[in-house]
């Protein structure tokens, strides 16, 4: 039965994770974020689960990534500083191909910053973060029903294309309440990861001849003896130290992801359709940027907003038709200026785009956006 | 069972011959890991073995098992990870003294207090061997090293001491001269219920040894046989006698409450108490 | 839209109380936003806790601009009044606030919630309840009945008399007018 409540960001993530099946937490308290460790503490034991609250975040990724090759759903939860200590294991779940979710709700940063303002200084940490070339998946929801949805999402795209994923929060989504209401959790199908058929002694861990480029993945304990290693590795999970390994190996992890953008690159599009200017917002900014598209739309400026939901990878294909058809796009981020590269990078001179951000421990303020768009209108010359 | 038929039931076939250096003894000690695992008799999918970054983590991959070969010093929160998840399988850690004892030392001693179900099997060579012979935690002070060309000033970890104090279970110590007893050491590591630490006195004649002068790898080997005494013995010896020499044998082994048996109790009272 | 503004001192259950009358209003059958203040704020500092109330969707989940403050301590009066407008509403804790804005405020209501809580309930720790009794009864932001529903649905068993006590002793002292 489902049933609606009033729902704080972190525990809807909380029970995200339970809903996609998820069996397993370890993790480090870290103030914005604790509320997710709390209720999963209580949650994962009532279904056999465990939670285990480790030494410190690298070995809170490490426990839980150690429990994916048992064959769980997995989760390790974070902010700012303590996803700069994950970053390492963050590159070896992307070379190993292990599924995780890691969440951050951002804070003020960099260092201990404010642990518990507002921000979304770590886009690019969640982006280039951890060493050497990489995918990754990032998701960012904007309400607490999003939350929940963008959880169980980020658990169905883990395991499906054997990847770390980010669910990447801010302080806004965290810890505000807001109705939500959760479906029976019997009814949400399970997430799970494709398993390999054949005779044990063939199994082989990282080969891509499957059409998808995601090799299946055996579970730890039931049959299929498979090497785990952060090394470039043969098909088998073997050491390989050619050059030809390295090549193969990383155009697979690329091709797994960029092959099946259509089915990750999530956006929204709000009041868009005969927009002029554009805002591009994300996670708890999009807030301020519905309410400044309606408020702006009432001043007739032709308004609306393109939230990119999954974040990296980059919406391309979304942002040049954005570029194309309005006349100003408007980036606004907590932050000095991350996102907006990418979506200046991209539009490549289509249409201008600026930014408006702000990071002083206060969400952006629709008033703010709505004075934004009306300068884009003036500049334009009024259309 | 004859080394050539431990090495077609337990190592991967096609995987040998090793990285390790001519005269390491880590192919000792790793012989004397299948020997105890023989006698378990435990079944080889039951088994993980993980191991960490350096010269003995490679083992993992020679291995006939359920292998992770991880990232620097991670080695115990990966195992932990697997035996929480999977509390039936028996887990396996390969390490060595700066990836257990340095980069590792924070998940060693919570690993020891939360005295989790893990045999941890520590090739002790005193250095840094895979780049080249650097100072470790359990590098002898005064020694030398690349990158103490004068002489260490750092003291070195009792590993089993710090064991002990953290709150493990069992803390043994073998050598790799002292191969059969190591089997015994390692096999009442892997069958007490808690965390074991076995630290194996490794050889490293190349990083290690040539840099102080130790001789070649049967000198090496004659070092372990002179200086190891048994613990019981040892603990008879002065301080004088103590001083060049190191005890060898079970060096500590209590009972305590297992975690993943104490969290087990913890699902069963959840699920009583209800969920959500 | 309403937008009600919780203000006092870490302790005073503001938190709890925004959450409540959040819950109130889903029970109307409206939507709720309740966001708060954290940090060394929320620990003896002052603590604030917004919600918002409204039919429509609430995109925006922060204050723009205050109709209701309720300021349970001087200091969150001082900080935390200064964007409520000449038409808004402020309720005061009378035993702590005793210097108000020193702009025109029409509608403050000055009120012994905590001496209340204390005489009459035996427990400063019902303050909060006595608050979102009088902040009810004088805004009608939530109705009466689902108030009392959402207070006793996150109040601890065994108190849930005292708590509907507090309820209707603050809708008294409201009556009885600032």
């Amino acid at each position: 039965m489902s049933k609606t409540l009033l729902m704080q960001g972190n525990k809807a993530v909380a029970e995200g994770a339970v809903a996609a099946g998820a069996e397993f937490f370890g993790g480090y308290p870290i103030t914005p974020s604790t509320e997710i460790a709390e209720e999963l503490s209580a949650l994962l034991p009532t279904i056999g689960g465990t939670f285990i609250q480790m030494e410190d975040e690298i070995a809170g990724i490490g426990v839980a990534l150690g429990a994916s090759l048992t064959g769980k759903k997995v989760m390790t939860a974070t902010s700012g500083p303590g996803f700069s200590l994950k970053q390492e294991l963050i590159g070896y779940a992307a070379l190993a191909e292990i599924p995780i979710v890691i969440v951050n709700v951002q804070r003020v940063g960099p260092s201990t910053g404010q642990p518990t303002a507002p921000a979304q200084g770590d886009v690019m940490q969640a982006r280039w973060g951890t060493h050497g070339d990489h995918p990754i998946i990032v998701l960012t929801p904007a309400s607490v029903p999003e939350c929940f949805r963008l959880t169980v999402r980020a658990y169905e795209l883990s395991e499906k294309y054997r990847t770390p994923v980010i669910l990447l929060m801010d302080e806004i989504i965290g810890h505000m309440r807001e109705k939500v209401q959760l479906p029976a959790y019997d009814s949400i199908p399970k997430p799970e990861r494709k398993k390999p058929l054949g005779p044990p002694e063939e199994y082989r861990a990282y080969s891509g001849a499957q059409t998808d480029l995601v090799p299946p993945m055996a579970a730890f304990g039931q049959g299929r003896r498979w090497h785990v290693t952060g090394l470039i590795h043969d098909e088998y999970g073997f050491p390989d130290g050619s050059g030809k390994a390295t090549q193969e190996l990383l155009d697979r992890l690329f091709a797994k992801i960029n092959n099946h953008l259509d089915d990750i690159v999530e956006t929204e599009e709000y009041r868009l359709d005969d927009a002029d200017f554009a805002l591009v917002a994300y996670g708890g900014t999009a807030r301020a940027a519905y309410a400044a598209v309606d408020l702006a739309r009432a001043e007739g400026v032709k308004a609306g907003l393109l939230r990119p939901i999954t974040i990296w990878p980059l919406a391309e294909k979304q942002l040049k038709a954005l570029g194309g058809q309005v006349k100003h796009i408007i980036v606004a981020e907590m932050n000095r200026g991350q996102y907006v590269l990418e979506v200046e990078r991209t539009v490549a001179g289509r249409c201008p785009v600026t930014l408006y951000a702000k990071c002083n421990n206060e969400a952006i303020a629709p008033a703010e956006l709505l004075a934004a768009l009306q300068k884009a209108k003036q500049h334009t010359g009024g259309a | 069972m004859f080394m050539e038929q431990l090495i077609e039931k337990y190592f991967r076939p096609g995987r040998l011959p090793h990285i390790w250096c001519p005269g390491c003894a880590n192919g000792i000690i790793t012989g004397a890991l299948v020997k105890a695992i023989y006698r378990t008799g435990l079944d080889k999918d039951n088994i993980a073995v993980v191991s960490g970054i350096g010269c003995s983590s490679r083992a993992s991959g020679y291995l006939d098992f359920n292998t992770v070969h991880s990232a620097h010093g991670r080695a115990l929160p990966f195992a932990t990870g697997i035996k929480l998840a999977a509390p039936q399988m028996t887990v396996i850690v390969i390490t060595g003294d700066g990836d257990a004892a340095a980069i590792g030392g924070n998940h060693f001693i919570h690993a020891a207090r939360r005295n989790i179900d893990l045999t941890v099997l520590l090739y002790n060579n005193n250095t840094y061997g895979m780049t080249g012979g650097q100072y470790s935690p359990l590098t002898p002070t005064n020694s030398k090293a690349s990158t103490a060309p004068y002489g260490t000033v750092d003291r070195p970890f009792d590993l089993a001491a710090l064991a002990r104090g953290a709150g493990a279970t069992f803390a043994a110590r073998g050598s790799a001269f002292h191969a059969p007893m190591l089997v015994d050491l390692i096999l009442s590591g892997i069958r007490h219920k808690g965390f074991s630490l076995v630290e194996a006195v490794a050889s490293c004649p190349i990083s290690y040894g040539r840099q102080n002068k130790l001789g070649d790898a049967p000198a090496m080997l004659k070092w372990q046989r002179d200086h190891a005494v048994p613990a019981a013995a040892y603990e008879k010896l002065n301080d004088e006698q103590k001083a060049d020499k190191f005890p060898i044998g079970v060096l500590h082994q209590a009972d305590a409450p297992e975690y993943t048996e104490e969290y087990a109790k913890i699902i069963a009272r959840a699920r009583k108490e209800g969920g959500h | 839209m309403r937008q009600i503004r919780l203000s006092g001192t870490g302790g005073q259950g503001l938190i709890l109380a925004g959450i409540i009358l959040a819950e109130a209003a889903l029970l109307d059958g409206r939507l709720a936003v309740q966001s708060q203040s954290y940090g060394p704020e929320a620990r003896g500092g002052s603590s604030k806790s917004e919600v918002l109330i409204d039919t429509d969707p609430i995109h925006y989940p922060k204050i723009t601009l205050p109709d209701t403050v309720l300021a349970m301590s001087q200091e969150a009066c001082d900080k935390y009044t200064g964007d409520l407008p000449e038409n808004g509403l402020l309720i005061t804790d009378s035993l702590f606030v005793a210097r108000l804005p020193d702009r025109p405020v029409k509608n403050v209501f000055s009120l012994p919630i905590t001496r209340t809580a204390k005489e009459q309930l035996g427990k400063v720790l019902f303050a909060n309840i006595v608050a979102l009794g009088a902040l009810v009864k004088i805004t009608g932001c939530v109705s009466a009945e689902s108030l009392k529903k959402a207070v006793l649905a996150r109040v601890p068993k065994g108190t849930e008399t005292l708590n509907e006590k507090a309820i209707s002793l603050g809708a008294e002292l409201a009556a009885a007018g600032g």
